[in-house]
């Protein structure tokens, strides 16, 4: 089990997988279309913004930080996106990711330098980003260009799949790697671990914190890219609770919000989840016998999130009531 | 020596605000020599320690190291440079494989990423040096304590330091470990590598030390060869206490020891906790002051937590009030009538941005509460009359306590204690950090009410508080009360020699 994270972030996998095959059983013997390759490509294709978003959320609460922006961000990010699809994919997609950008460098300054926690710091910085956000749109949605090839980024299809979901996967490839097999990626974990102690062993701990917070702002960048060239416009509320999601993702992933333990395959599996979840409600509407409107699915989709974070913690309760041994 | 020193350190100084923490500190360490590092709390062996590995800049003074002007900014710096730190606390991150603890700051890779199989093979080759074999890939969480400082001085020595400082690395493991860490140090001593080495432990240093730099004050008063100064002289250097010396009250205790001492009102038989209590027994009557002496890690303060019910003991018997007891929270010492002023005011006790009056009313709170609800005026009143017969100087009971110097903070923690009417107070190192003027008045205050029939445990690093404060005297040493010496008997030289080596009176406790 070389270079995996802690035992204890493969019990929370284990859990969070178990579960995710359960939803899809069960969605697949009880719903015809449920496993027709449209469904699922869009379930892939509008849960790949998610992904993004809750890769660089598991980054960042692995350092025993948080980042509340990162809905405002995707929101703010996508306007600047749209705006700048006009001149092509490349300028809309470097426009949007950069403005994701600046916003995670806002944090980790705001956390590194200023010291504030980052609880504060970055619900401060989802206020700017969404009033950023409202103030370029005009409160509007700003339509991206149809005539460049930008909507490719959140419509197109290559290899059969569509554009977004593999954008996700090579950023969930990239992030694994980063994670078990560099230096800055245990020293992620070794900071949520216990911080001070990485600072006496000689470890980055200030630009390893910096780092996160650009990376995870950028990544909601790119999830506003991708939300912008999804549905054809910039969308300057859209982003609204995109945070919670994505932390609950990364804590039904298994990831403790106390830092030093995580998984990015967990929190992939986390996203989707909470997105097929969503989808056998809708099915559910669908089949007709019950109507539930989205404030239920909502109070649903809470409800479930508490049981598997329950089941998640008694998990990870049981392993840490084993004995510790001395093996000298 | 004729080999030019690895590290020399000259006239160094530092401030912090207005206390000065160095006041031109010296060491001198050749190549592969291990170097015992000693004084009192608050000598400035931390200070040095945190300078010399670059978590704090000096002052002023010169630091030599490999025969060159030495300066770094940084841990990370001085780890480069060859200087490796084991801290007392150990500081590694439990959440992470024993493999990443000892290698990360120092990563093997493969085109660019981590190499595990390497780092793996690394982590096994240097626990290897210990005769440890583990399974390197299992969180650190998961390992006892002594295996965790192994794996701490593992991760050290894997960074081919040239020197490495060890802040006592002993402290949490027993005998045996211990013996095996020894042996380690000896084989870093013959492959060239120096150690600094701090403890309080008297024979370790003696097992396994070649020179000694004591420090008092901020200040090296004396550098010489292990060999050349025997226990009871290296104790009386590092306290500063003359051994032949005149007499002269030098505290504002009574002399007389008059108070009318009573029944006993506790006692503790094979009291035994983990390394740091081992077998102490001691008693305490009414209207007694007893103080606890010894050195740091004698097991003082650890003591004193166990009839607190801070910590529950592993063995041993505890008596209170003629009775069996068995604390098993602080509230369960409290109710029956102990009070626990700690050693660390700033950690333990005082809330700084509370006021005088909330500070002093935090413990009696439960009880002056009516279905929850405090009785404001009842607390008004008793802080009022604590104010005024403990003299502490303040502006009125609103002021916060942050704003009182260190002497009227102490005195408003005792009257937090005073305000429960306990029978008994145990008081950790009363007047650290307090000036001459408020010790005086704090002491001439515990006489009062040991006078008054309270029962006074005191645990003091300051002879003359022990020596002329208290009416018996229990000398502890690595866990064991080694000697208890009774008014007449006391006087420094027999606390000292008690300390040193264990003697005084014969103990039950080396049968």
């Amino acid at each position: 089990m070389i270079g995996m994270a802690g035992n204890r972030g493969l019990m929370g996998s284990y859990g969070v997988v178990v579960a995710l095959m359960l939803v899809i059983l069960f969605g697949w013997l009880r719903y015809d279309n449920f496993l027709s390759p449209f469904n699922v490509m869009s379930v892939l294709r509008y849960n790949s913004m998610f992904a993004l978003v809750a890769l660089g959320m598991c980054f960042v609460i692995m350092t025993e930080g948080i980042d509340l922006s990162v809905g405002a961000n995707a929101a703010m990010s996508s306007v600047v996106a749209a705006h700048a699809s006009h001149y092509g994919l490349v300028p809309g997609l470097a426009a949007g990711v950069g403005a994701g950008l600046v916003v995670g460098l806002l944090n980790g300054l705001i956390v590194t330098r200023l010291k504030i926690m980052p609880f504060i710091a970055t619900l401060a910085t989802m206020l700017a980003a969404g009033g950023m956000a409202l103030l370029l749109s005009g409160n509007q949605s700003i339509p991206v260009s149809y005539a460049t090839s930008f909507t490719w980024l959140g419509q197109g299809n290559l290899f059969g799949l569509p554009v977004p979901a593999l954008i996700a996967a090579v950023a969930y490839v990239i992030g694994s790697v980063i994670l078990n097999r560099t230096s800055a990626g245990r020293t992620v974990l070794a900071i949520g671990g216990n911080e001070e102690a990485t600072r006496m062993m000689g470890l980055p701990v200030e630009r390893t914190l910096m780092v996160t917070y650009i990376a995870c702002g950028g990544l909601a960048g790119l999830a506003g890219v991708i939300l912008a060239a999804q549905f054809g416009a910039g969308q300057p509320i859209e982003g609204k609770g995109w945070e919670l999601f994505a932390i609950a993702s990364v804590v039904v992933g298994g990831t403790l919000l106390t830092g030093g333990v995580g998984s990015v395959g967990a929190t992939l599996a986390g996203v989707l989840l909470l997105g097929v979840l969503f989808t056998i409600l809708n099915f559910e509407n669908g089949k007709g016998w019950i109507s539930l409107s989205a404030y239920w699915q909502s109070v649903i989709r809470g409800f479930f999130l508490l049981v598997v974070v329950l089941f998640q913690a008694r998990l990870a309760r049981k392993h840490a009531a084993q004995p510790a041994v001395s093996a000298t | 020596m004729t080999q030019p020193p690895l590290l020399r350190i000259d006239n160094l100084h530092k401030r912090f605000g207005g206390t000065v923490a160095l006041d031109g500190a010296e060491i001198e360490v050749a190549p592969g020599e291990v170097h015992a590092l000693v004084g009192q709390n608050g000598a400035g062996k931390s200070t040095l320690i945190k300078i010399l590995t670059g978590f704090i800049p000096g002052d002023d003074g010169e630091i030599t190291f490999e025969g060159a002007p030495f300066s770094v900014g940084s841990p990370q710096a001085a780890q480069a440079a060859g200087i490796s730190t084991i801290y007392q606390e150990i500081n590694l991150v439990p959440t992470l494989s024993v493999t990443e603890n000892i290698c990360l700051g120092r990563e093997i890779r493969r085109r660019g990423l981590l190499d595990w199989r390497g780092m793996r093979a690394e982590a096994e080759r240097l626990l290897a040096k210990f005769n440890m074999s583990i399974d390197v890939s299992r969180p650190l969480s998961d390992f006892s304590t002594a295996t965790q400082q192994m794996i701490a001085i593992a991760r050290a020595i894997g960074f081919s330091a040239r020197l490495v400082i060890m802040d006592e690395p002993t402290s949490s493991l027993d005998e045996r470990e211990a013996a095996v860490l020894f042996d380690v140090i000896r084989g870093l001593r013959d492959e060239g590598v120096s150690v600094i080495f701090v403890s309080h432990k008297l024979d370790e240093l003696y097992e396994v030390c070649d020179r000694v730099t004591i420090m008092r004050d901020g200040r090296t008063i004396r550098a010489c060869a292990m060999a050349e100064i025997g226990k009871l002289d290296l104790v009386s250097t590092m306290l500063g206490r003359e051994i032949s010396r005149s007499g002269g009250r030098t505290t504002a205790f009574a002399g007389d020891h008059d108070h009318d001492v009573g029944d006993t009102i506790l006692s503790a038989e094979g009291l035994k906790d983990g390394a740091h209590v081992r077998d102490v027994h001691f008693s305490v009557r009414k209207g007694e002051i007893v103080g606890f002496a010894g050195l740091l890690g004698a097991g003082r303060t650890e003591t004193a937590k166990l009839v607190f019910g801070a910590a529950r003991p592993e063995g041993g018997e505890i008596r209170f009030d003629g009775a069996g007891f068995a604390p098993q929270t602080p509230a369960d010492a409290i109710n029956a009538g102990i009070g626990f002023c700690t050693e660390d005011r700033k950690v333990e006790g005082i809330v700084p941005d509370m006021s005088i009056a909330e500070n002093m009313m935090l413990a009696l709170m439960p009880k002056l509460a009516r279905a929850g609800i405090l009785d404001e005026k009842r607390q008004a009143r008793i802080v009022e009359k604590f104010i005024a017969s403990l003299g502490i100087k303040c502006a009125g009971p609103g002021q916060k306590i942050r704003e009182l110097s260190g002497g009227n903070q102490q005195k408003v923690l005792l009257g937090r204690w005073l305000a429960m009417s306990p029978r008994l107070l145990i008081l950790d190192e009363p007047t650290r950090g307090i000036d001459v003027g408020a010790k005086a008045e704090i002491q001439k205050l515990v006489n009062t009410l040991a006078d008054d029939g309270l029962a006074v445990l005191m645990i003091s690093s300051e002879l003359e508080e022990v020596s002329e404060g208290a009416d018996r005297v229990f000398v502890l040493r690595e866990g064991l009360t080694v000697a208890e010496l009774t008014n007449g008997e006391i006087n420094e030289e027999r606390i000292l020699a008690a300390m040193a080596h264990g003697g005084g009176e014969p103990s039950v406790a080396e049968a």
